[in-house]
């Protein structure tokens, strides 16, 4: 069962600019995984070092926030379509 | 290795020298809207976003996904894309905290604009190393254009591609 995944602008350049790209799995967290073994590089902005998703990164399962719903293990079909969506947080030193 | 480069138009410069002066003493965010060329990145505009941050706002900002979206969609509608993203440091020089540094994302530009004592000082930009380990200067460029004529542009070819 393949779902599609839409990749934000900053994380295209690892994708060879694709917008979007069709993974097989049957939950959130093994599509960034197959995402992730095929495009290497993600991994590292995605995930920190304990394995978790890094908190300014978004994933949606259709409008909908996975942290709302069963996080990673959150179940999609190919109806269903998971965007990756920054926050963006900085600011000056203290 | 050859200089990091990006390319800004006066008036994307402009408006974020206005930005962090008006946000004073709190810091201002936004997006930078343009598209990627052979040479590299060329910033047109910018899309203002207010501050999501509810707390500390001197020193912190926040851009929701919420609002990535609709910088997205609003750089898409001109026929732009998001080359990244500028906030100010209030009092503060402008290069990259820690803080930036944990919650950067790749390849995009962060241009930050120092303010002191409401005066728009220092714009420098950076591009996160690959092995998040720190930042990398790119110089700026300015496009020599006249305000808005080169948005239209590309817009226009974007529009008829």
């Amino acid at each position: 069962m393949a779902t599609k995944v839409l990749i934000p602008t900053p994380l295209r350049t690892y994708t060879g600019k694709l917008e979007s790209v069709t993974l097989e799995g049957n939950t959130v967290g093994e599509l960034l995984q197959k995402l992730t073994a095929t495009y290497a590089p993600l991994k590292r902005h995605l995930y920190d070092d304990t394995g978790a998703l890094r908190n300014f990164v978004n994933v949606y399962v259709n409008d909908e926030d996975i942290r709302y719903l069963q996080k990673e293990q959150t179940r999609v079909s190919e109806k269903d379509t998971v965007s990756i969506i920054p926050s963006i947080a900085g600011g000056r030193s203290v | 290795m050859t200089a990091l480069k990006i390319a800004m138009t006066h008036t994307a410069m402009h408006k974020i020298r206005v930005h962090a002066m008006e946000a004073y003493p709190e810091e201002c965010c936004g997006i930078l809207m343009g598209n990627e060329e052979a040479e590299g990145k060329e910033v047109y505009d910018v899309y203002r976003i207010g501050n999501a941050k509810e707390e500390n706002r001197t020193r912190r900002f926040l851009i929701t996904p919420e609002e990535y979206r609709r910088g997205e969609a609003a750089a898409a509608a001109e026929g732009l894309a998001v080359m990244g993203f500028y906030h100010s440091h209030p009092d503060h020089p402008a290069r990259p905290s820690q803080f930036d540094l944990d919650h950067a994302w790749p390849w995009c530009s962060y241009v930050i604009a120092a303010v002191e004592q409401r005066i728009p000082a220092a714009v420098k930009s950076w591009v996160l190393k690959e092995d998040r380990s720190g930042f990398d200067e790119e110089i700026i460029d300015g496009i020599e254009t006249a305000p808005g004529r080169l948005v239209r542009e590309r817009a226009a070819i974007s529009k008829t591609a």
